[in-house]
């Protein structure tokens, strides 16, 4: 066995050699590899824009959330509340209710798809599922944007947090959500055995080897993507940045802040004994991340699909999860000096039912729902547009997903005139050239 | 007017276990979203396919024995030099060797095929070498890469029938065979991830049910029918485990699957409103799903002495006495009844009726079926990687198949041949198209526009590179060990051990209809795996009985040894420049070992071990 210190070159760690020996596969030249270096990764990060997506999985229903219709048979068992916005919401979120002076809500949704895998198409990408192109996930529109703008960013500049998000589309794999759960372990990202640098060296030579030679031999995309992933897990595996998904490692008072304690801290017990909601745990990720300088991050919460016992389930289980992590994320960001380079966005697949049905339940519903979306310089405390009083039309302007996630664009500073080409050629306008809400970067 | 947008798809209770699974071609619609019902003509990628004109009858039976081709060919050769763009075919379509009983159909195959080129002008890509084809033959058919020794006696073999030899030995003697396929549909019928606590559904009985059918080669309408009405407890009758599975909701996700997977329609839309762009009306989705109506989930309890708790061990499915409409909710609230009814065949809707039997005969029956239609386009798809339509499983007036003619000729033959499976992939892997390379034919610049992956309508002029499955890579890494030769344990035992592994890769949807994604295809967890993981490091072993103990044990030189670790893993022969690279590393190594070891990491990692081309 050779010492592997004996083959660095002074001054160089092993990890930077390693990633040195990546980067050479991919014929990076040295000199870019060295600027590369030299980055002052802390001066680069200052004023970076950074977009958290709070994915509802399975369709939350707005109307006992941000849009409350006490006067309306419609309206359930929740009664509204008055917020630090100029904006009532239920009386399940008093926690947000305090933070509401930073987010928005946009109540007057209208998005056609109420089928579970077609609203989570239509929401993440802004366009409606189409036979001859996948679309990418806004969140690989990001990692495009500005993820590969980030020289100093090691790990994947889009990440998905307990959910799988959708994939990266025309945009390929290298924009792919990095898929982690919200206790941090990345598997297999650590080497089983000890592995010297001379043949790490040689596996990462002969490997790219085969791989440029498969490359070139006229076999389409696939191959290229795979050596762009292997790259990218690569750096992953020696990165410092990996300290990120460590969320184990903050104080106990910033993951109470984030999961609250007692019954809602372990999810109501969806979890097992002393685990903490791995919603709020994945929030809080989800800020580690940012520091570290990842442009897009999403955090699913599951389990809206309420077809039956709505208000009982909303009570006891969800909305105490989701109102203690909303609050202590925004709480968080905005201690930190971070919220207003960060948009916050929480939208599901789609709302559900104004009417409640025999099981007390409320069923899909495109129609008439609301997102909500704040931080990142937006407007906060606002409602934008509004439904009629039994909450099953809309009275304003509606908006589409397209209209959001213009609005996140304009937050991060990616023109709206941005025009992506599919893999057979076509012109994709940004957001499917939806317009950002003016009631809120006004 | 109050509604500024007009609303579409809103939809209650929308069932469907869409996206049972997702690691290959066979699930394709999956992650993918369910692109239910979505009509999209987009006139670039739209087929121009001389199929789709010779698509009557009259041209099918002309060209059956082959004795139109020349015409056929001449005409449209003439056709497409008019309009600039003419290309010149091999007079003779690429022979397997294959003498059989379909010669006919395969030449059929061929025509249709060639047809596509021509009317777009796609010049084919060349025939694959021995080496190519060997390795993608069974990772399509057994499931995995072939062994070293396999890879060895195929190459040198003479024998101009090879191919054909092959494709009917993978098929007749090999349990590889059986053992995909019941992966395969195991994962379509119930999904990947563990059943939901508290179910009772119990894999096990399904594979073996599934293992058996495949075994002894049984009809896939006979398939379809014990599966559709499967009766008893799934533990002893396999087959019930796909409906229990799905159940719940009032059947509506059993209604959604079967049609889905059985018939290939996507219905779920219908459940609410009439589909928009087919013939699907509500009502039949109701129709359809009264069917489902008397199939009941009895679970089991059992007490466990060790937590003093009732455990449910497993299920009972019961026929009851369901009889009669049941009820439905019109857009507009008007309720309506609706009585069990499928392709316009009304059943009697008396209890004493045993409707899922009916079901089952209804949609079997006839020379060409639903079930074979469907059968046909998903066996294509999982060979070319593309299917006649895309998705596979969304046939209909909605989205017309690229080479109907081709369809309709296999469909029906799959038919006369009781659906008989095997015989569906022998016509398939004896095709010209299938032996052809996964390279490109770049002389002809428009053969860019064969490209499914950027939206073309695929002419089949090139095979598809497809990523292996979650599935095809364990076994093949499991070939690449050795481990297979020491037949370590049950069939049970080592399917038990595949599934904990495959767990790492699965995610639930936060919905109530099942739906799983996977983290697999080819994100940067995969490659963690393959770089860091358990299974790559067992096969870098040089212990006794491992392949690399073999190999680094036998007589020969380095370059013999280099040349047998290519083939075990890449199923070819090292290029020149290849074994002078990996011999001058070796040279320099202090430890040769640990550079036959880097070597044979460098060959599983690639690109070109992973993508099944």
């Amino acid at each position: 066995m050779l010492n592997s210190s004996l083959q660095l070159p002074s001054g160089m760690s092993r990890r930077h050699f390693i990633q040195h020996m990546a980067m050479s596969a991919a014929t990076i030249p040295g000199l870019q590899f060295l600027n590369h270096l030299s980055a002052n990764a802390a001066e680069v990060r200052k004023n970076q824009k950074a977009c958290i997506l709070l994915w509802m999985s399975g369709g939350p229903p707005t109307i006992d959330i941000w849009d409350l219709k006490p006067e309306s048979k419609n309206g359930g068992e929740f009664k509204p509340v008055s917020t630090s916005g100029d904006l009532q919401i239920s009386e399940h979120m008093p926690k947000t209710a305090t933070m509401m002076k930073h987010l928005s809500v946009v109540r007057s949704m209208s998005t056609r798809e109420a089928d579970h895998n077609r609203g989570r198409y239509y929401m993440h990408t802004g366009y409606i599922p189409n036979p001859t192109v996948v679309h990418p996930t806004f969140g690989s529109v990001v990692s495009y944007e500005l993820g590969t703008k980030r020289k100093e960013l090691e790990i994947p500049s889009f990440v998905s947090i307990g959910g799988p998000s959708m994939g990266p589309g025309f945009m390929g794999m290298m924009h792919s959500p990095f898929q982690v759960d919200s206790n941090g372990d990345i598997r297999n990202a650590g080497m089983k055995e000890k592995l010297s640098d001379v043949r790490f060296e040689q596996r990462q030579t002969m490997l790219a080897a085969i791989e440029n030679d498969f490359i070139k031999s006229d076999r389409g995309q696939m191959p290229q993507d795979h050596k762009d992933v292997y790259k990218k897990a690569t750096h992953l595996m020696t990165s410092k940045q990996m300290q990120a998904f460590k969320v184990a490692e903050e104080k106990p008072e910033t993951i109470e802040m984030y999961c609250g304690t007692g019954a809602n801290a372990a999810g109501a017990g969806r979890m097992g004994m002393g685990a903490r909601n791995p919603f709020g745990m994945g929030c809080l990720m989800a800020r580690r991340l940012v520091e570290a300088g990842v442009p897009f991050i999403e955090v699913d919460l599951g389990g809206w699909d309420l077809h039956t016992q709505v208000f009982n389930t909303l009570k006891n289980q969800r909305l105490p999860v989701l109102d203690q992590a909303i609050a202590g994320l925004t709480a968080d960001l905005e201690q930190r000096g971070l919220l207003k380079d960060t948009t916050i966005v929480w939208m599901g697949e789609f709302g559900r039912t104004p009417r409640i049905n025999q099981d007390v339940g409320r069923d899909h519903w495109a129609t008439t729902w609301s997102n909500m979306i704040g931080g990142g310089g937006l407007k906060g405390g606002v409602a934008v547009g509004q439904t009629d009083k039994d909450g099953t039309s809309c009275e304003s302007q509606a908006y589409l997903p397209g209209d959001i996630w213009a609005t996140v664009a304009h937050a991060m500073g990616i023109p709206l005139d941005t025009v992506h080409t599919s893999k057979n050629g076509r012109p994709m306008k940004i957001a499917n050239g939806g317009t950002a809400i003016k009631e809120l970067i006004g | 007017m109050k509604r500024p947008v007009k609303q579409r798809h809103e939809a209650r209770r929308v069932g469907l276990l869409g996206s049972v699974a997702t690691f290959g071609i066979w699930s394709l619609p999956v992650l993918v979203f369910s692109l239910v019902g979505f009509l999209c003509v987009d006139v670039r990628s739209a087929p121009k396919t001389g199929a789709a004109k010779s698509g009557s009858k009259s041209a099918a039976a002309k060209n059956a024995d082959g004795s139109g081709d020349a015409a056929t060919e001449a005409a449209a050769a003439k056709e497409s030099a008019d309009s600039g763009a003419a290309i010149k075919l091999p007079e003779q379509a690429y022979s397997t060797g294959y003498n059989g009983s379909y010669v006919d159909l395969i030449k059929f195959i061929n025509t249709q095929v060639r047809q596509g080129w021509i009317d777009n002008a796609i010049r084919p890509a060349e025939p694959a070498d021995d080496a190519e084809w060997v390795r993608r033959v069974h990772l399509d058919i057994v499931g995995h890469i072939p062994d070293l020794e396999t890879v060895q006696k195929f190459l040198a073999d003479k024998d101009k029938a090879k191919r054909a030899k092959l494709i009917d030995k993978l098929l007749d003697e090999d349990e590889g065979y059986v053992r995909n396929f019941t992966t395969i549909w195991t994962n379509n019928l119930i999904g990947r991830g563990p059943p939901p606590n508290m179910s009772g559904i119990l894999r096990a009985p399904l594979q073996k049910f599934l293992r058996e059918s495949f075994g002894k080669n049984r009809g896939w309408n006979e398939i379809v029918t014990d599966l559709l009405t499967a009766e008893g407890s799934n533990a002893t009758n396999g087959a019930a485990n796909f409906l229990l599975s799905h159940l719940n909701e009032g059947a509506v996700p059993a209604t959604a699957i079967s049609a889905r997977l059985f018939m290939g329609m996507q219905v779920q839309c219908t459940q609410c409103h009439n589909h928009p762009f087919n013939e699907w009306k509500q009502n039949a989705f109701w129709e359809f799903n009264s069917f489902f109506k008397q199939a009941r989930a009895e679970r089991v309890s059992q007490y466990n002495e060790k937590t003093g708790r009732m455990d449910v061990v497993s299920s009972n499915l019961v026929r009851s006495e369901f009889g009669g409409g049941l009820f439905f909710e019109r857009r507009n609230g008007v309720m309506e009844v609706a009585f069990p009814k499928v392709n316009g065949t009304d059943v009697n809707p008396d209890p004493a009726t045993d409707r899922r039997k009916e079901l089952a005969a209804i949609i079997t029956a006839g020379e060409k079926t639903q079930v074979s239609d469907a059968m046909v386009n998903r066996m294509w798809g999982h060979f070319f990687g593309y299917g006649f339509t895309k998705p596979i499983d969304d046939m209909g007036p909605h989205n017309l198949p690229s080479n109907p003619a081709l369809l309709e000729r296999l469909s029906h033959e799959f038919v006369t041949a009781k659906y008989d499976l095997r015989q569906l992939i022998r016509w398939i892997c004896n095709s010209e198209a299938y032996n052809l390379t996964s390279r490109a034919n770049v002389k002809n610049p428009k053969t860019k526009q064969d490209n499914p992956a950027g939206g073309d309508v695929p002419v089949f002029s090139h095979v598809y590179l497809k990523s292996m499955t979650a599935e095809q890579l364990y076994d093949s890494l499991i070939v690449a060990t050795n481990a297979h030769k020491s037949g370590s344990g049950s069939w049970e035992k080592a399917e038990a051990t595949r599934q904990r592994w495959m767990q790492q890769f699965v995610q639930a949807f936060g919905t109530d209809e099942n739906d799983e994604s996977t983290s697999f295809d080819g994100t940067i967890p995969q490659a963690l795996m393959m770089m860091n993981g358990e299974l790559v490091q067992n096969a870098l072993s040089d212990a006794k009985g491992t392949l690399l103990y073999d190999v680094l044990n036998e007589k020969g030189n380095p370059t013999e040894k280099v040349k047998h670790l290519y083939m075990a893993t890449l199923s070819r022969a090292p290029s020149p420049r290849e074994i002078k690279t990996a011999t001058s590393i070796l040279k320099n190594a202090t430890s040769p070992v640990e550079a036959f070891q880097d070597l044979y990491w460098a060959l599983m990692n690639s690109n070109e071990f992973i993508l099944n081309h």
